[in-house]
């Protein structure tokens, strides 16, 4: 399924670093009958439910989405087309690290495309698979941040970057890869 | 009541009536694209759109209520040049190949695009490659000519509650598909093909076995045989420009000897076969308590399959008895190949169908191969047929009327009214109260189980005790009927009803997926008109007294419900899960 994270005001919610997610899927059922049960099982609760989900596993697997269905009583045809609707929600895995470039028209004027192009050269991720196979980052534009007197801008994690450029771009992803092979 | 005036003219509706609708009764025709009469409006296409005076916007007329001192105009130079407009911008859009598409000269896109008079392409062309499902083998989705109009979504959900199609991402990327990169034969479709029927373009269609079929005629090799199923003979005619309901079961019989076949059956012959056998079980359940009450239909393999994967619980309920077009194979390929001395190896068995889940039934299980080959080879709807006859240039309705062929083609009324919801509850009840009784029913007219309503119930006396019996069609109206049973079963009371009919499409076969296009209640109530007056016009109107049926079980099958009937004429059903993967 592709996911439509670009291009949308949604993509500005934050994503906060979650645990690693839950492997098996007998893991996520506990996780997702806690979360069904908190919001007693009503389906108008579903964008919510969802919601927390997603912070659970970093995304929405489609076993998670069948069970969600199964517990609220509806058909999955709709949670599937409920996640499917929303930016936010994202039906392929994210990385643990989320990298985003502000590509409103602030930063556009300012060239926010070739900091784009060399963060994902730097990471080999492009607009259709825009996580490593690591799933250690996740590149996405989004369509403005609201933070135009710093353009170019890009956020990693909850991290806001200001005047960025392609070579401090690159940087700022180094830096990262960096902490994260540390001991 | 809400006065206004509609272009000048004067008009007095009643309050909530949309402006496309009192607009059509001043002769004003407002164009519309997405809007169906079945369904709500979604108001997604933007085509019907007009102006009130003093208003700054356009406003949809499919979705807005006329109100009082209101001034509509709905043609005018901007409304006409907007509306096209929007066309074009679904134009460039839709695939530019509308000489190879099986909606070609069907299409509610192309009349749209012929009627505005668009001759060029105004917007550049962008149309997202996408391969075809064609998992069922009964109805093929080309997503590339979607419009996005929600149709079949609304179709399938609200009116099958089926829930195998919905709507999934938006914007440029809005897709309409069964949920989680899945087939739709992975899905919980049961393949009724309503939303090929609502389709207003060639994106969702019966998978088209015309060529499957000429090939089999002109093989010197097969020995091609046809049957047609009861609502087909008073649809195909719209095909053919005659209103709906005619009856044009002699020309269909003379149409198929000219196109090949070697013998015309009728599955209303075995539609009387089924009563006999489906009553029999009746009578064996509820007068000699041997088996589960209440009694479920189950000719109506879009029914049958969503039995199976919502309602399992009811299997046991389930009568056994095949459907008319798989009594008709099996027998075409036992005991007719046996009376004729033909090799059934050779019988090559075409059925022609209202449906796109009778593809589907072929296969169902392994009883479909009782006769020791493939009991039917191919199924055909009646949109198929029609194509056949238009290709095959015979003057279809100047033909001189015909008989069908003996042995398999004799039919009463009973077996005719099998086309229109409540007539399978008709005809049973009709032959179960002389089993019962070993009287005729005094009106054989059952009117209660008649009719267009979602859920009809009614009692007829046997034997001083009232049975009761519920028709439902249209599978969201089947819910509420087995709730009823089960409660009754979980308080421990006794049983709601004794028999329960259920067709999967609204208004029974000649509403079904594969018939004609167009269809709407108007059209459903007409088409049964026809097999009701076909009912009324036979001397004989009750299964169980059709002669050749009378000849069937004394020089074939000995009696209903027999060792040899339960192995030819009987299925099994098992609980399928809702989503294959």
């Amino acid at each position: 399924m592709i996911s439509n994270l670009n291009h949308d005001l949604n993509g500005t919610v934050a994503v906060t670093t979650a645990p690693a997610p839950a492997a098996h899927p007998a893991g996520r059922a506990a996780a997702i009958t806690r979360i069904v049960e908190k919001h007693g099982r009503r389906s108008s609760r579903l964008v919510p439910i969802l919601q927390e989900v997603q912070e659970e596993f970093r995304y929405l697997p489609p076993d998670a989405l069948a069970l969600v269905a199964e517990k609220l009583n509806v058909a999955p045809a709709r949670v599937f087309g409920v996640a499917t609707f929303y930016a936010h929600f994202a039906i392929k895995p994210k990385g643990k690290h989320l990298v985003r470039l502000c590509d409103g028209t602030a930063c556009h004027v300012k060239d926010s495309i070739p900091i784009l192009d060399a963060i994902r050269r730097r990471l080999g991720v492009d607009a259709r698979h825009p996580t490593t196979p690591d799933l250690m980052f996740t590149v996405e534009t989004v369509a403005c941040l609201g933070a135009c007197g710093l353009a170019p801008v890009v956020v990693v994690d909850d991290q806001v970057h200001g005047a960025m450029t392609p070579a401090k771009g690159v940087a700022l992803v180094e830096s990262m890869i960096a902490k994260e092979a540390a001991p | 009541m809400i006065k206004a005036r509609i272009n000048d003219l004067p008009v007095e509706v009643p309050e909530g009536t949309t402006i496309l609708d009192a607009a059509r009764q001043v002769q004003v025709c407002i164009p519309t694209l997405c809007k169906h009469r079945d369904l709500l409006s979604t108001a997604a296409c933007g085509i019907c759109i007009v102006r009130n005076k003093g208003g700054n916007k356009m406003i949809r007329a499919c979705c807005t209520p006329l109100e009082n001192g209101m001034e509509i105009t709905t043609h005018d130079r901007d409304i006409v040049e907007v509306r096209r407009s929007t066309l074009e911008l679904i134009l460039s859009n839709h695939p530019n190949g509308c000489l190879t598409c099986e909606r070609n000269g069907e299409c509610e896109l192309q009349k749209l695009a012929a009627d505005f008079n668009i001759n060029q392409e105004a917007i550049k062309r962008y149309v997202k490659e996408t391969p075809p499902d064609t998992s069922t083998g009964s109805i093929v989705i080309d997503f590339t000519k979607c419009i996005k109009c929600g149709r079949c979504i609304q179709v399938c959900q609200e009116m099958q509650d089926v829930w195998a199609l919905s709507f999934l991402e938006r914007g440029i990327n809005t897709r309409m598909a069964p949920a989680g990169d899945i087939t739709l034969a992975e899905s919980p479709c049961v393949k009724c093909g309503q939303c090929s029927a609502h389709c207003p373009t060639g994106a969702i269609v019966e998978n088209d076995e015309t060529q499957t079929i000429w090939e089999a005629l002109h093989d010197p090799n097969k020995v091609c045989v046809v049957q047609i199923a009861p609502s087909v003979r008073v649809t195909v005619g719209e095909a053919f420009g005659l209103p709906p309901g005619t009856n044009l079961t002699r020309k269909l019989y003379s149409a198929l000897r000219r196109l090949g076949f070697k013998a015309v059956f009728d599955t209303n012959f075995a539609a009387d076969v089924t009563i006999v056998e489906e009553a029999s079980e009746f009578i064996e359940r509820f007068a000699h308590k041997r088996g589960a009450l209440p009694l479920i239909t189950s000719c109506c393999p879009s029914w049958t399959d969503f039995m199976e994967k919502n309602h399992w619980d009811f299997i046991d309920n389930f009568s056994t008895a095949k459907s008319p077009q798989q009594m008709l194979g099996v027998l075409a390929k036992t005991y007719y190949a046996e009376k004729l001395g033909i090799d059934p190896a050779k019988l090559y068995m075409v059925s022609i169908m209202p449906c796109t889940a009778k593809k589907y039934e072929l296969t169902r299980t392994e009883e479909m191969y009782a006769s020791g080959f493939k009991d039917v080879d191919v199924a055909i709807t009646t949109r198929e047929l029609a194509r056949m006859l238009k290709q095959s240039g015979i003057e279809f309705l100047s033909l001189p009327d015909a008989e069908a062929d003996s042995l398999l083609g004799d039919y009463t009324g009973a077996g005719t009214i099998f086309g229109a919801t409540g007539g399978v509850m008709e005809a049973a009840v009709r032959t179960a109260y002389f089993y019962a009784t070993g009287k005729k029913l005094k009106s054989l007219d059952l009117e209660a189980v008649r009719g267009l309503q979602g859920v009809k119930e009614g009692t007829v006396d046997i034997n001083g005790t009232p049975v009761r019996v519920a028709v439902a069609h249209g599978l969201a109206n089947v819910e509420d009927v087995l709730n009823r049973v089960r409660e009754a079963q979980k308080a421990g009371k006794e049983t709601p009803y004794h028999f329960i009919e259920v067709m999967a499409c609204p208004g029974g076969c000649i509403g079904g997926g594969g018939q004609p296009y167009g269809v709407d209640n108007e059209r459903r109530q007409k088409r049964a008109a026809g097999l009701y007056q076909d009912d009324r016009d036979k001397q004989i109107r009750c299964s169980h007294e059709n002669p050749e049926v009378i000849r069937l079980y004394k020089e074939f099958l000995d009696k209903p419900l027999s060792t040899k009937a339960h192995h030819l004429l009987h299925t099994r059903y098992t609980a399928r899960p809702l989503y294959k993967r």
